[in-house]
């Protein structure tokens, strides 16, 4: 499934941490770490699982890629096309619902131009909507990367947009670190 | 005041650092478990607590971990089901963020009863910042010699490690969480065998909720009299509850088991009345998967007893005029919400997280989130009503897992009580709200 041929690699600080995350399991059970590990490499591939990245996984765990595959398309955090620099992901689910949400969803939409599941043209944002993120007493709550914003308000999605276009958020940052 | 076992100074600034936990009395009870209780003495203390399962099952702690097959030559394993997804549930995040070391020391007393060596706490994904704060006061734990070899002496030694979920409500189910601990799709496994006899790499294994492991401190350390001293009937202790919805305080509770709900909701010293004086219409008293009820319901029972937060109270009239207390997710809806909308939600939220193992389940969530947008957006037809109640019968007890009751139910319930407000759907063909 390698798309190109270009075979990705992992700098020596992260191979560190999979190794040390590979020690948490019993000897011979390296496959649990995959999650872990797919949520470092998609952190280090732009936010994105590419089949290339997936295969480079599969190789470091000495498992199957197919069992990479099947774990990948399973998880709902996991991305398996290109993402913008910047993936917000707003909670949809009862209890945000019930405070607002789909109203911060269209905000999004129209300060972004776009519609859950796109990116914008310059690559800077994709919009997500997700479900429950356990955090429904401050809803409505949405997240990006491994940040939580909450109590929601059109006002505060301007403050944070404006932020975020001006340092260039980039939320893909390999989570552990 | 209610007794504060889980949230006891959770306010106070810093206490996820060991030196803050620990000036305020933290690890006194491994201290005294270690000395004093063998392992089967802690075990039968947990049971003496009466303490119940605080995921949402409700099922005897002490009695899950006397299932552990002692006989097996395996290791065996503790595992903290810390994957928090259940809409309207928000209280464990609250605990590990602000109290982890509260945490740690539960997994460190259960991993002794059970003779645990290396233990797991899962974590959903979307918690990573969560979890680094457990990790960090788990390396505290460690460089304080209360995780490692030989603890403070003892000759007992325990690890503990955290473990990030992918983003999946189903991991919650203790079998696929076991299944996403071992690095594959979480697809739950058909049960028997049960994980204190198959778990984990296939060895006896307890599941825990992260609530319950929270509270095992205090039972060690104020005995299980005290425990099951609080509380009513078969609902012992405290149980946190997490309240959102159209209330004027939402947030985290922790109650004594037995509190009138209409205290509960109505009390500024917990959800303080519904929002702008409104009217209260329903709850959905322990999370997205337990049946709705209307406000005289949720207030009172059929039989006109003020309704209690209990496992027994909360239950009473069944499917037909009860609900549960699941975990303690507390979600209120006043006049202004279209509960048929807001099961539209919830169908989608089942919908989007079963695993697909189960055709009942697979094929079952995404026809009654389908029927349900059609009668939301004004296209449904009389007909769609009993489709949906006859769908969420095939649906209920036809499952491998719970989360097939849990899609079922919710529809069900709100078209048990609610049925009048899916008709007006119909007949305007719109949503009236």
């Amino acid at each position: 499934m390698q798309e190109n041929n270009k075979v990705p690699e992992f700098n020596r600080e992260t191979l560190d941490l999979i190794a040390q995350l590979i020690k948490r399991y019993p000897e011979g059970r390296q496959k649990s770490a995959l999650l872990p590990v797919l949520h470092i490499a998609q952190a280090e591939n732009k936010g994105w699982l590419s089949p290339g990245m997936m295969d480079y996984v599969a190789s470091l765990l000495q498992i199957e890629p197919i069992e990479v595959y099947e774990v990948a398309s399973f998880y709902s955090m996991y991305n398996l096309k290109p993402v913008g620099n910047c993936v917000i992901e707003v909670c949809q689910t009862g209890p945000c619902w019930l405070k607002g949400a789909e109203n911060i969803v269209a905000h999004f939409e129209s300060r972004l131009g776009i519609k859950p599941g796109e990116t914008t043209a310059d690559g800077q944002f994709t919009l997500k909507t997700v479900e429950c993120l356990a955090a429904c007493g401050t809803a409505p709550v949405i997240q990006v990367g491994t940040e939580y914003h909450e109590n929601l308000t059109t006002e505060k999605v301007d403050q944070l947009l404006d932020q975020w276009k001006a340092e260039n958020k980039m939320s893909h940052k390999n989570p552990y670190l | 005041m209610a007794t504060k076992i889980l949230l006891n100074n959770i306010e106070v600034p810093g206490l996820a650092n060991f030196q803050v936990y620990r000036e305020l009395g933290g690890y006194a009870a491994v201290e005294k478990a270690l000395k004093t209780f063998t392992p089967d003495e802690l075990t039968d203390e947990v049971k003496k607590s009466g303490i119940r399962g605080r995921g949402g099952a409700g099922f005897p702690t002490g009695m899950k971990w006397g299932f552990i097959d002692k006989q097996s030559e395996n290791p065996r394993y503790l595992v903290c089901n810390y994957d928090e997804s259940e809409p309207g549930t928000f209280k464990d995040r609250h605990l590990g963020q602000f109290n982890p070391h509260l945490l740690i020391e539960g997994m460190i007393l259960g991993s002794y009863a059970l003779g645990v060596k290396d233990a797991y706490i899962y974590i959903r994904g979307e918690l990573f910042y969560v979890m680094k704060i457990i990790d960090k006061a788990i390396q505290e734990a460690y460089a304080k010699g209360f995780l490692g070899d030989n603890i403070l002496g003892s000759g007992y030694s325990l690890n503990l490690y955290c473990h990030p979920g992918g983003g999946a409500y189903i991991c919650g189910e203790e079998t696929a969480l076991l299944e996403s601990l071992e690095g594959k799709r979480g697809n739950p496994r058909i049960k028997p065998p049960f994980p204190a006899i198959v778990g984990l790499y296939g060895c006896p294994t307890v599941v825990n909720n992260v609530e319950t492991i929270a509270a095992l401190p205090w039972i060690v350390n104020n005995g299980s009299e005290a425990y099951a001293a609080i509380g009513i009937g078969n609902s012992k202790g405290t149980k946190l509850i997490s309240a959102c919805g159209h209330i004027n305080k939402p947030g985290i509770y922790e109650i004594e088991l037995g509190l009138p709900v209409e205290e509960f909701i109505y009390s500024d010293e917990y959800c303080g009345g519904i929002i702008n004086g409104n009217k209260l219409k329903a709850v959905v008293a322990g999370g997205s998967s337990v049946p709705i009820l209307p406000a005289e319901l949720i207030l009172k029972t059929a039989a006109g007893e003020p309704r209690l937060m209990s496992y027994e109270s909360l239950a009473d009239g069944g499917f037909k005029t009860g609900t549960m207390m699941g975990s303690g997710g507390f979600i209120v809806m006043d006049h202004t919400t279209c509960i048929v909308k807001n099961l539209l939600t919830f169908a989608r939220f089942y919908r989007h997280e079963s695993c697909g193992q189960c055709s009942p389940c697979r094929e079952g969530t995404s026809w009654m989130e389908k029927i349900l947008m059609r009668i939301e957006g004004g296209q449904g037809t009389m007909k769609d009503i009993d489709l949906l109640v006859n769908i969420a019968k095939h649906v209920e007890g036809n499952t491998i897992c719970p989360l097939g009751d849990a899609a079922a139910w919710p529809v069900a319930s709100a078209i048990l009580h609610f049925r009048e407000e899916f008709e007006e759907h119909v007949k305007l063909q719109k949503c009236p709200f």
